[in-house]
Order: C-alpha cells, then structure tokens, then sequence
C-alpha cells in the first residue's frame, strides 16, 4: 500500500467483521465488461489491425507497469491482477486509429503505465488520467500518425486484410494509404472552415449513431458506447452525475451556437456523435481516481469536461478536444475537492454547528 | 439559500448509510430460549460506561439472586447484582470481552441451583414520583441495553432537567445477524409498552415514537397492538438502513430534526432509549427485579442452533455456545452485531449487561482481505451517515496529520464501520479513525499531564522563592531585633552611666 505510514491490522479492532463484498478487481472487469460491445465492434468495423492493435497497446501497458513493480521490487502479479493497467491500456487502444502502426500502441501503452501512472505512486496516485495523458503526448508526439483515419472496412468485406495482411499493417504500415484514409466529421469541418468554406456549402462526412464512419477504434459507435456506459450506471460501477453532465456542457454551447451560425458551428447531435464525447463521458471522466469525490463536485467536473471540449473543438488547434478537457479538468478536482464538501450531520456547510 | 439548499440537498441525494444483508432470519424467528444455569457466573464491575463498580461482598459470603453485590461508584457507574443465588467464590480478575484479552475484576458467584431471588416488597410504580423511579433505576442497575451502556437513571434525570417533551424508542435494531430487540418486541410488547409509560413519567415527556425498522413486522405488529390503549404512544416504522440504530439518525428519521453537531437530542426536547432498556426498567419497577440477564442473539455461519436466548450476567460464551451447538469451527466470535462488535479473543469471556449478540462467524463470512491502494470511487463518501470524506481522512491519518484529519471532521465520525464495509480496496477506514481519535486522546492526556507538571513546578519555583524571601524578611527581622536589642542595651548602659553619674 503506498499510503501506509500507519498500519493498522483490521482483525484486532471491531468493524471488520462485514464487508459488501465489492474489490478493485470486480469494478475493472464489469468496466471491462461494458467497454466489450463497443471494442468488438470496432474490431469487426476495421478488420484484424486494429485487433493487432489491440492487444499490442494492452500488453505494452500491462508490461510497462510490470516493469515499474519490478525496479520498486514489489510483487508484480497481484497488482497487474486488479486489472487497472489492463484497463488503461484497452481505453487508451480505443481511442487511437484503428490502423495505427505497431509502435504507436507500444509507446502509448508504456507511456501511459509508466509515466502517468506508476510515477505517480501507481493507482490511486495518479493526477491526470493515464490513458489521455498517454494519447495526448502521441499526438502531440506523432500527429501524423495519430491522425491517419481510415474508412470503415468490416471483417468479411472485399478487401478486408486477414489476420496476416492485418499485423503487417500493423508492423510495416498501411499499403496504400490514398484508397483507405478517409476524414472525421471534425477534422472535416476544421480544415473546411480554416480554409474560408463554410459548412453550409460542403457535404461533410455522415454522422452515424451506429458508428460506421472513419473514426477512432473504439469511439465511433456512439449507441454502443452509451449502452455500455447505462449498464455501468445500473450496475452502479459510476453515476449519472459526471455522464450527464459532461453530454450537457458540450451540448448546450453547441446548441445555442448553431442556432446562432449554422456556418460556422456544428450541431449538437454531430457534437456528441463525434470523436470520444461518449466515450469521455461514460469510461474516461468517470474515472474515480482523477474525477471529485462528491456528487456537486461531480456534476462540476463533468459541466466543465463539455464546455472545455467544446471550446476546443470550436476555437482550438485540434479537431478534437475530449483528451485535453478531461486533462485540464482533472488538474481542477483536487481545487474541486477542497471546495465542494458534503454538509456534515449537524452541522452547515461551512462547518458550523446548526442553531437548535 | 433555502432554494439553494434544497438543491444542493436534491443532488447530494442524502442517502446516507449502506444496506447489508441482515441474516437475522431464521434466528429471529426461533423462540426464546433460556439457557440453563452455569454452575459458576463471572461477573464484571465493569458492565458500563464510567468508573467500575465497588464490590460490598467478600468471598464465601452467601447472596441471593438480585442481591446487590457492588455498588456504582461515581456519577456514570452503575450498580451490580447477582444473577443467581449461591456463594461468592472468589473476587479476581477474568478477561474482559473486549479485543485486547485484558483482565477485568469480576465477582466469581458459585451457583447453588436454587436460583432464588431476594424479598422484594411489591409497589404500584404508578404511585411513584419522578425521582423516586429515577431511583429505583439506578439502584436496579439498569443500563442502556442499545450497546453504549451508559447508566439509564443518569439519563432520565438529565431529561427530566431538559425539559424533553418526546421519548424515542430505539427498536431500530440495524445490525445485521442481531434480532433480540426483535424477539423482545415480539415477545414483551407489553411489558416494553409498560417500561415506556414509566420512563414517560420519569422524564415528564408527554408522548413516546416507537422506531422500528420495517424488516421486522411482526415486532412493529405486537407493539401496535401493545400501545393501542396509549394514544401517546407512537410506533412507527422506519426504512431498514444501517445505522438507523445510531440515536442521532433515528430520530432525524422519526423527526425530521437535526442534532447540532456540538448538542444532544435533550436540546431539541428529545430523550432515545433502547426498547431493551424499557423493558429493564419494567423489570426493576413492575417486579423489583434488577437488571441480572439479559437476551443474547447467538447467531453466524458456524451456530448449528441459531436464535436468541435467555442468558443471566456472567455466563461465559463458551457455554451459550454449546448450548446453541457449534456446527463447524468458528474462524471468528465477536461480541455484538459485525458491523460495530467487538472481536472476542476466546469464549472464556463473560456476557455482560452490553451484550447483544454472540456470533461465531465462518471463514466464508469473514473472509479478510489484504487491504489495496484507495482508488477513491468515493463509496465512503456516499456510505458515511454523517457527510464525512472518509478517503480524505485516512489518507491524512496515514500520512501522520491528525490535526488535518479533525480539520475534515473526525471528531464527527460515530465510527459505525459503513465506509469500512462499502469500500472495495478493502482499507479499514473505521480503524483509522477509531485509531486516531484514540491517539488525539492520548495527546490531550499527555498535553494536561504537561500542563499539570508545569503549573506544579511554577508553584515550586514560586514557593522556594517565598520561602527563600520569608527567610531573609526573618533574618532581617532578627538583625534588626538584634540590632534594638543593642542599641537598647547601650542605652540602658548610657542611662545607667548617667544614673551612676547622678547618684554619684
């Protein structure tokens, strides 16, 4: 444990005779669980590559956090056994091109194991969230690379590559890149409008509730991402407060903007369809390590991860913006936190005792 | 502010406490049983909160049951008596049922079988005068059955000063496993209700609410149908959440009041009172009987029999347990429910008049785990019961910062163990707390021990200084005596010249 300065042994002191039985383990592997639908789709939508892919990232980050346990000279397997790097690595590989070359997962992965996490202290320690601080430094990095968006090319389908033709791909780089790259919607709009076209007067790429569009792995599908982000809900793995709040601070600007310029700003549904909005909101910002402790605090946290991404989106050098929102807004929980406390018992909200 | 409050409080969605799985059935609906007399009972002076008890018997000496055999000595004490006939064997220590094994003094009675009480005088306890009740309780031994075991009278007096118009019954019971509030309930609904119109009349308040969790409706039905004749008398079921037992929570449930954090229920006219205890107080003033037994609720994966029963005061675990038969080795026995009881070191270890429950827990049920890093999902912060950040806390605790750790309220902590139970890194949270506010007690101690040393060495300094000064003012004083004396003598000496001289 990294905060033991004091030990104390629960079976010589009452209240441990009980527990609701929940572990660290259980709560990666039903987010596990829910991120699947929307993994396997992408795996389906953009053939063995992004399989390769896949696994390269997960195991990079699982091995970059070995790594880290070894030169402290502590027990590897139970704590990759918590499933935390795993699941960092997955949410990192589902944010990157599905057909991104072999090294770009490998970096990430290490990266985000171990400088943003293990460097940190390991779980729990970690300020920012792992997987964005890991996708943030590739595409500051390497944004050609990580920009390199191909058109939806299902298993099955001709000319799909097959399980070999998939990880050489992923080892020596996509064969011919003119017939596969395709545009997001915001990337589209971003260099549209940059070069003085408004968007009213070009036929921008379909947005799709399904996902089959170019995008990210495992971002696309927004309706599988939700669903797996309503069964965290009912599973109680997170709450409504940072979700909802999150999809409300990127939608309200976009509305009022749109409605205001329909030239210059995109819609809200395109908005939260695109890039990682569902994603951001259901699996990255409700990370419990980087995100407030408290249900206002939440719903802060949350309000803020929209407006930034929107602002981002809008007025930034990047098409998208949900990595760094969530980053900036992960620096504010800890000021969040100072300031935003539950009322005690008997007390107001500035911890004075009540007036009987 | 009010609609800001309202707000605030709508989000924050104040569901505070967590749901265990109560396993209190079949055990509670098993009836009460009795458990046979044990040849020897050993019993406590230490059965309550505040000084222990000052034993009047010596060994050898032949007592009754219900005899009184030590009195309370000081104000939170409370008075002992036997729970059977016999003969007082020895007075020595046993150990304590408490986690530590410590020993405590105990009075070993030899049972002789007979089980006879004392002559008691029968008395219309409705004739009785507030005082005199409050008396008659104290001298009963009666203590707060609910688990704090402060003494009873003590309270219904100080609500008697307070002025309280309301008595609340405690028959939340909220601690998984427990059930003999339940069974008590069941059983004694009248009894209980007759206990209560008496602590009404000690107290002065003018109407009772009977609190039960709705988990237990035939406990909820057979005190309706006791209190039907008293329309003063309330019963009203609560939501099953732990810990709807805690005094401050039940009544804001009951009331929709809040207690000041630095005040009492007292200062809202409210008195809380366990319904165990009510039916003490019927005991000791419907029958003269003090407070010698109790209902024990014997229960866990390893009780071949569970249920509850009957069990006179100083009886060791060990023999309420064979008698509810071990069906497997029990991998733990804590005394109390699993969410606030104490760990038990062995079963030769008294049942005293705290003892709610006994239970001999599995492996299976226990199960321990090695505690992980906090991954701050805040469970505890939704489970606390008081609005408290657990995580917070015990990070600052673990890192030596006390003062920074009652900076975020843990003086407010009732240490009822829900972030403990909810948190999935399995941190013992409540440990944590229950360490640190023992170790800022300890500092307090040390800081008055300063300060005592201090203040006794200011006053040394101060007495060798006036010593040191009433020495010289003495020597002065003589020098000076000395000095008329001379000059008295020298003048008696010129006067005598002169005298000479004229007489010459």
């Amino acid at each position: 444990m990294s905060t033991a300065k004091l030990t104390v042994t629960p079976l010589s002191s009452p209240h441990a005779h009980a527990h609701a039985g929940g572990s660290i383990s259980l709560i990666m592997a039903k987010v596990m669980l829910a991120l699947a639908p929307a993994t396997l789709y992408g795996f389906w939508l953009y053939g063995w590559p992004a399989v390769h892919l896949w696994w390269i990232t997960v195991l990079s980050a699982l091995f970059g956090e070995a790594f880290c346990l070894h030169l402290m000279r502590r027990r590897a397997m139970p704590v990759l056994l918590d499933g935390s790097a795993a699941l960092t690595g997955w949410l990192l590989a589902l944010s990157l091109p599905p057909w991104a070359p072999w090294w770009l997962g490998a970096i990430g992965g290490l990266f985000a194991t171990v400088v943003a996490k293990q460097m940190f202290g390991g779980l729990g320690q970690n300020l920012f969230n792992p997987a964005m601080v890991a996708r943030v430094a590739l595409l500051i990095s390497f944004p050609v690379a990580m920009t390199q968006w191909i058109a939806p090319l299902p298993i099955g389908s001709a000319g799909a590559p097959d399980f070999v033709q998939g990880l050489q791909i992923v080892l020596n780089g996509i064969p011919n890149v003119d017939a596969v790259t395709s545009a997001t919607l915001l990337g589209f709009s971003k260099t549209e409008l940059s070069r003085g076209i408004d968007l009213l007067n070009t036929t921008p790429p379909a947005l799709s509730f399904v996902g089959e569009r170019a995008g990210s792995l495992g971002e696309t599908s927004a309706f599988l991402i939700a669903a797996g982000g309503l069964v965290l809900l009912w599973l109680r793995i997170i709450s409504w407060h940072i979700p909802f709040a999150m999809l409300t601070g990127i939608a309200i600007p976009a509305l009022i903007a749109h409605e205001v310029d329909p030239a210059r700003y995109l819609s809200a549904s395109a908005h939260l369809l695109s890039g990682a909005a569902m994603l951001g909101a259901f699996f990255i910002a409700t990370d419990y390590v980087t995100s407030p402790n408290t249900r206002i605090g939440q719903l802060i946290f949350g309000l803020g991860c929209g407006l930034l991404t929107w602002l981002i989106r809008t007025y930034g050098g990047y098409p998208e913006g949900v990595a760094f929102a969530v980053l900036l807004m992960n620096a504010m929980t800890p000021v969040i936190d100072r300031l935003v406390k539950p009322r005690i018992y008997g007390r107001d909200r500035k911890g004075r005792p009540l007036e009987t | 502010m009010g609609l800001m409050e309202k707000f605030l409080a709508l989000i924050e969605a104040t569901h505070w406490g967590v749901h265990p799985h109560d396993h209190k059935r079949p055990a509670a609906d098993a009836p009460l049983r009795c458990l046979p007399l044990p040849e020897r009972l050993f019993v406590p002076l230490q059965q309550h909160i505040g000084a222990a008890a000052r034993p009047i018997v010596l060994a050898g000496q032949k007592v009754k049951k219900g005899q009184l055999i030590a009195e309370a000595q000081g104000a939170t004490s409370a008075a002992i008596h036997a729970p059977t006939s016999g003969t007082v064997a020895a007075i020595r220590d046993v150990t304590a049922p408490h986690p530590s094994g410590l020993p405590v003094a105990a009075i070993i009675i030899e049972a002789d079988g007979e089980d006879a009480w004392i002559e008691t005088e029968p008395v219309d306890p409705f004739t009785l005068s507030a005082q005199e009740i409050t008396q008659r309780i104290a001298a009963a031994g009666v203590v707060g059955l609910g688990g704090a075991t402060f003494p009873s009278a003590l309270k219904l007096g100080l609500a008697l000063k307070a002025k309280i118009h309301t008595l609340i019954l405690n028959g939340g019971e909220c601690e998984p496993y427990l059930s003999c509030d339940d069974r008590l309930m069941r059983d004694a609904a009248p009894e209980i209700v007759t206990g209560i119109r008496l602590m009404m009349r000690a107290t002065g308040a003018r109407r009772a609410l009977v609190g039960i969790e709705d988990n237990k409706p035939e406990a909820i039905a057979a005190m309706r149908e006791a209190a039907r004749p008293w329309h003063e008398i309330g019963v009203r079921p609560v939501p099953s959440r732990y810990p709807m037992g805690s005094e401050k929570h039940l009544f804001s449930t009951l009331t929709g009041q809040e207690v000041p954090a630095d005040g009492r229920t007292t200062d809202l006219g409210v008195l809380v009172h366990n319904v165990g205890t009510a039916y003490a107080v019927y005991e000791a003033l419907g029958k003269g009987r003090p407070l010698v037994e109790r209902i024990v609720t014997v229960n866990g994966g390893a009780i071949a029999f569970p249920g509850n029963i009957r069990v006179p005061v100083g009886a060791l675990v060990e023999e309420v347990l064979a008698f509810a038969r071990l069906k497997a080795a029990p991998a733990r026995l804590v005394m109390g429910g699993p969410m606030m009881g104490s760990l038990l070191p062995h079963a030769r270890v008294p049942v005293v008049k705290g003892t709610s429950g006994v239970l001999a827990l599995t492996a299976a049920e226990t199960a321990a785990h090695e505690a992980g890093p906090c991954i701050r999902c805040s469970s505890c912060v939704r489970a606390c019961p008081v609005g408290l950040l657990p995580l917070e806390m015990s990070a600052r605790i673990a890192a030596g910062a006390l003062s920074a750790a009652v900076d975020l309220g843990l003086k407010d902590c009732i240490a009822c163990g829900c972030c403990a139970y909810v948190c999935p890194s399995h941190i013992p949270l409540v440990q944590y707390f229950n360490h640190a506010k023992g170790e800022l007690a300890a500092q307090a101690r040390a800081q008055l021990r300063n300060e005592a040393a201090k203040r006794l060495a200011s006053l040394r300094a101060e007495r060798l200084e006036r010593e040191a000064k009433e020495k010289a003012e003495a020597a002065a004083r003589r020098k000076a005596e000395r000095m008329a004396q001379k000059a008295a003598e020298a003048a008696a000496a010129v006067g005598k010249a002169a005298e000479s001289e004229t007489t010459a």
